[in-house]
């Protein structure tokens, strides 16, 4: 059998081009079939809008990030403990959190927990409740890292002698990195597109923003892509960066 | 090396691996353990290298006691002890160079660039330098097991300890590593080997010591052991494991 030759750039950059045109294809016709009237201008007017509401979510799922790693750090080592109260702990909260709604999170933080604790900020309690919620879903991305390293590694850590703090930051850490990344990239795009939930505590994010202009000039597919638009423009090139990390963090075990 | 083992007893739930090892042996440069898989050498390693910490009994080794009960003084122990395992020895994001880093700069405090030039020195001193930067998945069996040895030496333990170094190995990688081995010994290093490979430990031990269902049953010089093994077990042993 002939080795395999890698394709060439000018069959890549075709069959991508094919492959965008069949797309487009399936959606001019089925916009086509609407028969709808566009209504571009009525929009473009609100332009301000949306970019105010696109920083917003930026900024809001960016401190999200930081603290929900944070929260799914410390969770991921707790829930390895050996003080039990704090394992349980940990797994209660992970478990609950995955296995409910943010809507209802949202709901729940806002009206009850944050009135208890009396934060006024909305921001403040939209950007904690993401941080929880992903935390849950980062704490098992990182657990299931750390645990994916073999135990002969721990083994040989020991032998020559490394603490166990020693032994998570130059054996464990490094490797499990490599795992933990794709995912973690994954968990900040679902993050980005969850903060548009925020939009039913009034947050003025991107999504409240373009409902808004939907309400304003009942184009609702003009108000709707360019928020398709925005959120892939954010996604796009994390997904992208995380492949490069993946290639440069190679090696065989 | 003066080593004494009293009274060494493990178990692993209801399973006795060691029963009640007690042996003394006051001037040992390299002793081999052999004796049939399960039989507990390399549990008894395990807890020599401490590893493992037994349910009862005590070691010493130079006439020093090793304390199994404080973590602390039991890492101590492990700082100064080389161990090399069958397999997974080192550590696959890191390369050799690096991996012989680690244990200088992190454990036993050298600054970088000496821990840089101690640890390409070693590899050096085994013809291994042009693997420096290599990745342990680049390496084949033999030079991964050839590094690790280097690792272990690197850190100037008081004993090297070998776990199999050879049974993960095809004939011609095993030779390798059994030369290395041999020059450490020429050296003047102390070091315990578990081992199947007969003929090595005939070579390179002063003393054997053939462990069976945790106890042993037989100690002496490589050639009262393979010429003249006085037990049944031993006797079985060795013509199973010389028959080819």
């Amino acid at each position: 059998m002939q080795p395999q030759q890698s394709p060439s750039f000018a069959w890549k950059a075709l069959s991508f081009l094919a492959a965008l045109a069949l797309l487009a294809l399936i959606f001019s016709f089925s916009f086509y079939h609407l028969a709808y009237r566009w209504n571009w201008r009525g929009v473009w007017i609100y332009r301000q809008k949306f970019l105010q509401g696109w920083l917003v979510t930026i900024v809001l799922s960016s401190c999200a990030l930081f603290v929900s790693t944070a929260i799914g750090a410390l969770f991921a080592l707790a829930r390895r403990s050996r003080f039990l109260p704090l394992r349980y702990f940990s797994r209660i909260y992970v478990e609950v959190i995955r296995g409910t709604p943010l809507l209802v999170q949202i709901l729940i933080f806002f009206y009850v927990v944050a009135d208890a604790f009396a934060i006024e900020n909305r921001y403040v309690v939209g950007v904690l409740t993401l941080s929880v919620f992903s935390g849950a879903y980062i704490s098992e991305v990182i657990r299931a890292g750390i645990e994916s390293i073999g135990a002969s590694q721990l083994e040989s850590a020991r032998a020559i002698g490394l603490t166990h703090a020693q032994t998570l930051r130059y054996v464990i850490f490094p490797q499990a990195i490599r795992q933990i990344l794709p995912p973690l990239a994954g968990q900040f795009a679902s993050l980005i597109k969850d903060s548009s939930l925020l939009s039913i505590i009034g947050i003025n994010e991107f999504a409240l923003n373009a409902q808004e202009v939907n309400s304003y000039t009942y184009s609702t597919l003009e108000s709707f892509l360019p928020l398709a638009l925005g959120y892939l423009i954010l996604t796009l090139p994390i997904s992208l960066w995380t492949q490069s990390l993946e290639t440069r963090h190679r090696f065989e075990t | 090396m003066q080593l004494s083992l009293e009274n060494i007893s493990k178990s692993f739930g209801t399973h006795r691996v060691l029963d009640a090892i007690t042996v003394d042996f006051p001037k040992v440069h390299s002793l081999a353990l052999i004796g049939p898989s399960g039989g507990g050498k390399s549990t008894l390693l395990r807890i020599i290298a401490g590893l493992e910490i037994p349910d009862t009994g005590n070691l010493s080794i130079n006439n020093e006691l090793v304390n199994f009960h404080k973590e602390t003084a039991l890492r101590e122990h492990r700082r100064h002890i080389g161990v090399v395992f069958q397999a997974f020895n080192l550590f696959p994001h890191l390369s050799a160079l690096e991996n012989l880093m680690l244990p200088l700069e992190k454990v036993h405090g050298f600054v970088r660039e000496a821990a840089c030039e101690a640890a390409f020195a070693a590899l050096r001193r085994f013809r291994l330098e042009k693997h420096a930067h290599k990745k342990p998945g680049e390496l084949s069996g033999g030079q991964k097991q050839r590094v690790a040895i280097a690792r272990a030496v690197a850190i100037k333990p008081r004993l090297l300890l070998f776990d199999e170094p050879t049974s993960a190995l095809d004939p011609e990688m095993t030779a390798e590593v059994l030369d290395m081995i041999e020059e450490l010994k020429e050296e003047g290093r102390d070091l315990i080997v578990v081992t199947h490979e007969m003929g090595f430990a005939r070579v390179v031990a002063d003393k054997v010591v053939f462990l069976a269902d945790g106890k042993i049953l037989e100690i002496g010089n490589p050639e009262e052991i393979f010429q003249n093994p006085q037990t049944e077990t031993c006797r079985a042993f060795l013509s199973r494991v010389l028959k080819y």
